[in-house]
């Protein structure tokens, strides 16, 4: 199993960065062609971050390449550059359908061209308007790539005309939309980051306050972030031992030929059974266990 | 290929190299500074000839100040530079 | 012929004489004997002020192809070792052997006087600036000697060293010679280097700035060593000498590698009631300290004693109870000065109680862990931080290879590359510290334990940190930056790096 418990942004342009993106420890390193590159420098990011991929070790850390959005000039020039190095996900900005499927399109194209295994590369589509948040479902179901969402709260705020405030009261009704689609479709919910890096605390309150809701996972925007927020995802003690009871039973049970069984006068279920078993995964990938 | 105009790439920040490229008119001229000179400034060298080689750039003025490049970037910010130069086929 | 970490040394070198190699960390240690000192000795009623640096030099006899020695915990603050070279020249003294604990780019003048012949020959353990750039490229008339924290404090009370007049830079000073770092405007708290010299120096100077009545107490170093006082404007610059604030890394490669070095130190088994740890004052070594903090607040675990140079960081954990004691011999901040100035177990030490491996046992023997930095490290763990891997100076052992040989746990906390350079080599530039005394490597793509701890390779197998070879460590280096050519040097010895024993561990080429 691969978690996305955090994904951390890393600047395109910045080599030093770069070179380093991969030992961070974060699940999934975004480099970002969009936001951190100024407009003079699409094209050197591009061809930096293309070598990156090609050369460099990133170790554990899944390789997504966040493009500029495909309404400007650089968007499907990043796409057809990028997908060439076969980075693990491609994230696309103010995603619509049509960007889904744009992107889809010509990832098919060079998968083929390139010979690289048929859909390999995943997408990764951010909601950050209100438009993509109202139909985040469709967007998610526009392609097969799509293998988990990103919710931007600063571009979704400012496109509804509202303000961000740090305790996300704001964000509540995206938060729990974004979520629901995404466990209905069966891919990651990847919240929004948070930027005041000196306030550890409300940052704390403000991962458990998406992991309440059902996301799956938290965006960084600097790396001293991620062992917070893998903290937070991690199961809790209680959580872990419930699970390996459950287990421990279901083996009992399983030894005596018994196909459903209880545990503390419940009964015990196949989704208990999966969610026990992934608790105990997380739990190995934490080193809790 | 040849350069049409000069172009630049890069910056001054550690990790990186800024590269400055010119029309030459009888090929290649490196002109490198490194803060590992000594230890890499050959290769770092190799490395530009080998982009400009496969970007099929024969005659070309290189002005290169190294800040201590890995070879991903040596080559990236040659091949920007003479995206931004444009070449004559 | 090569010495026991396989360096080629000659018998004899010209402005040394006759070479005795390093044969191994523990091999010359037992009986040996301590030099004599002249001592002066005054009458009741004689008078040690005198109006000027110059008055005392004369009045000390300093003639041409003498040495005089200086302490650094002034740092890159220091004025006195410019002002009293200035007067030597002007003197028309010649042929000086400078003895300087260490000397930092303040100490430019000092290439000045290297060119004209006032100084031919310097001892230091550590050289940064223009003076080590001076030296690498053959200015100096005599090979610079140098050596460890511990081995100067040996040198000199082996008589290796022998210092003809050692000028004492004092924070406050009395109108008798008692001097304390801890009051005056140029305070710096601990004199732990200057100790040697007070005791071993035929004469000694104190020079100061605060100039006090009889007596200055707290007296760090007392009457009964000091030949003559000189009141001057100012010893040094407050700014150059201490820092307001040690910091923390905020650099996530540093803070990973410092998050792993203190597992390491956890799963050593090491970190419980009665830990001993050391740290440098660098933004790695310090984040170290840092997770340490949390661990032994979380775990409840009360420390012995934190020991070195002294930072406010070291000062906050000792308050917190984490640690019983310090034992400081140089003090990096002014919170470390205060700490030092008021609280009795914060506890001052000699260059030579820190780390002379020729007196009865001295403090790093006592030490658990330290945490050291790397200019590059070998796969035989041979350290260099002595010069870059151009050939350059620029710094040297301190207290590296006295605390990497008395502590039980060794780690060196260090990028796998640096700018373009990689810092795990086949072999090192310079050897500063022998490989047999490193125990571990830490780096953020991974850690490398010495084969000789088996018993901590078995301890680390149990967790799930990066364990791998040294040789996977360089190659993993290598990749990113490929394999550096190699520098080439001039046949010319500009000095000899001597071992805390007295053995000569490696020599310094001209650079080309």
């Amino acid at each position: 199993m691969k978690l996305r418990r955090s994904m951390l942004f890393m600047p395109g342009n910045n080599p030093g960065m770069l070179q380093n993106a991969g030992i961070l420890g974060a699940d999934s390193v975004i480099l970002d062609l969009e936001d951190a590159v100024a407009l003079t420098e699409k094209d050197s990011a591009r061809i930096l971050v293309r070598n990156a991929i090609k050369t460099l070790r990133f170790y554990n850390s899944e390789i997504v390449v966040r493009v500029n959005p495909l309404s400007t000039e650089f968007g499907y020039e990043d796409v057809k550059e990028i997908a060439q190095v076969k980075p693990d996900a491609i994230m696309v900005p103010k995603a619509t359908e049509e960007d889904i499927e744009g992107v889809d399109k010509i990832l098919c194209e060079i998968e083929e061209k390139m010979g690289f295994e048929k859909g390999s590369i995943k997408l990764f589509p951010l909601i950050e308007t209100a438009y993509g948040l109202e139909n985040v479902y469709t967007i998610i179901e526009a392609s097969k790539r799509v293998t988990g969402v990103l919710l931007g709260a600063e571009d979704l705020t400012n496109d509804l005309g509202i303000k961000r405030t740090k305790k996300g009261k704001e964000i509540f009704y995206a938060r729990s939309k974004v979520a629901t689609s995404c466990r209905a479709l069966g891919v990651d919910a990847i919240d929004t980051p948070f930027t005041d890096l000196d306030d550890r605390e409300a940052f704390i309150k403000d991962i458990k306050k998406a992991k309440s809701i059902g996301m799956t996972g938290k965006a960084a925007i600097n790396p001293r972030q991620i062992d917070t927020i893998h903290d937070v995802f991690a199961p809790s003690e209680e959580e872990i031992e419930y699970a390996q009871r459950v287990l421990e039973k279901m083996e009992e049970a399983k030894r005596d030929g018994l196909g459903v069984f209880s545990l503390d006068g419940k009964m015990v279920d196949a989704p208990i059974i999966n969610r026990a078993k992934t608790t105990i995964e997380k739990a190995k990938l934490a080193g809790l266990i | 290929m040849k350069i049409l105009k000069p172009a630049k790439a890069g910056t001054y920040e550690s990790n990186d190299i800024y590269i400055m490229i010119q029309p030459n008119d009888n090929g290649i001229k490196i002109e490198l500074e490194s803060i590992v000179m000594k230890q890499f400034g050959k290769r770092i060298e190799e490395v530009i000839k080998e982009t400009l080689e496969k970007l099929e750039v024969k005659d070309a003025y290189v002005v290169a100040k190294d800040r201590g490049a890995l070879d991903y970037t040596v080559s990236a910010r040659v091949e920007t530079a003479v995206k931004r130069a444009g070449v004559e086929k | 012929m090569k010495n026991a970490v396989g360096r080629e040394i000659p018998d004899n070198i010209e402005g040394i004489g006759k070479v005795k190699p390093y044969e191994g960390a523990f091999k010359n240690i037992g009986a040996i004997e301590k030099t004599k000192v002249k001592v002066s000795s005054k009458l009741p009623n004689e008078d040690k002020v005198l109006s000027s640096i110059r008055e005392s030099i004369i009045k000390c006899g300093l003639k041409d192809g003498q040495t005089i020695s200086f302490h650094h915990h002034l740092r890159n603050g220091d004025h006195v070792l410019n002002m009293v070279l200035k007067e030597i020249d002007e003197l028309g003294i010649k042929d000086i052997t400078v003895a300087a604990s260490s000397i930092f780019p303040v100490h430019q003048p000092l290439v000045e006087y290297i060119k004209k012949g006032v100084v031919t020959g310097i001892y230091a353990n550590y050289i940064s600036g223009p003076v080590a750039e001076a030296i690498s490229l053959g200015l100096l008339k005599k090979p610079v000697v140098m050596q460890s924290h511990g081995g100067r404090a040996r040198a000199i009370e082996e008589g290796d060293l022998h210092i003809d007049v050692a000028f004492i830079a004092a924070p406050t000073c009395d109108t008798y010679g008692n001097i304390n770092g801890v009051d005056g405007r140029a305070a710096c708290g601990s004199l732990g280097y200057a100790i040697p010299d007070a005791m071993y120096a035929d004469k000694v100077v104190a020079i100061t700035d605060n100039l006090v009545d009889y007596p200055a107490c707290p007296i760090e170093i007392s009457q009964e060593y000091v030949d003559y006082v000189v009141k001057v404007d100012s010893i040094g610059d407050p700014n150059g000498i201490v820092s307001g604030t040690t910091k923390i890394t905020k650099d996530p490669v540093g803070l990973k590698i410092a998050k792993m070095a203190a597992q390491v130190i956890k799963a050593s088994g090491l970190l419980k009631d009665g830990f001993s740890f050391q740290t440098g004052a660098g933004g790695t070594s310090l984040a170290v300290a840092a997770y340490l903090r949390d661990m032994m607040k979380k775990e409840n675990i009360k420390g012995s004693f934190a020991s070195g140079g002294v930072t406010g960081y070291i000062v906050e954990m000792f308050e917190e109870g984490l640690f019983d004691s310090i034992f400081d011999v140089q003090c990096f901040d002014l919170k470390a000065i205060e700490s030092y100035r008021n609280d009795k177990r914060h506890q001052g030490m000699s260059a030579s109680m820190y780390g002379n491996p020729h007196n009865k046992g001295c403090v790093v023997n006592n030490l658990d862990v330290m945490i050291l930095g790397a200019t590059e490290i070998d796969t035989d763990f041979n350290v260099n931080v002595t010069t870059g891997s151009n050939g350059i100076i620029m710094g040297g052992s301190g207290g590296h290879n006295d605390t990497a040989a008395g502590s039980k746990l060794s780690i060196v906390v260090t990028q796998l590359t640096k700018g373009r350079l990689p810092i795990v080599v086949d072999k090192v530039t310079t050897v500063t510290t022998p490989g047999e005394t490193i125990d571990v490597l830490v780096t953020e793509r991974g850690i490398a334990v010495n084969p000789n701890r088996k018993d901590l390779i078995e301890k680390l197998k149990g967790t799930n940190l990066p364990i791998v070879t040294i040789d996977e460590l360089k190659k993993t280096a290598e990749e990113l930056t490929g394999v550096p050519e190699k520098v080439e040097f001039d046949d010319k010895i500009v000095g000899v790096v001597e071992y805390r024993d007295g053995t000569i561990i490696d020599v310094l080429k001209k650079v080309k």
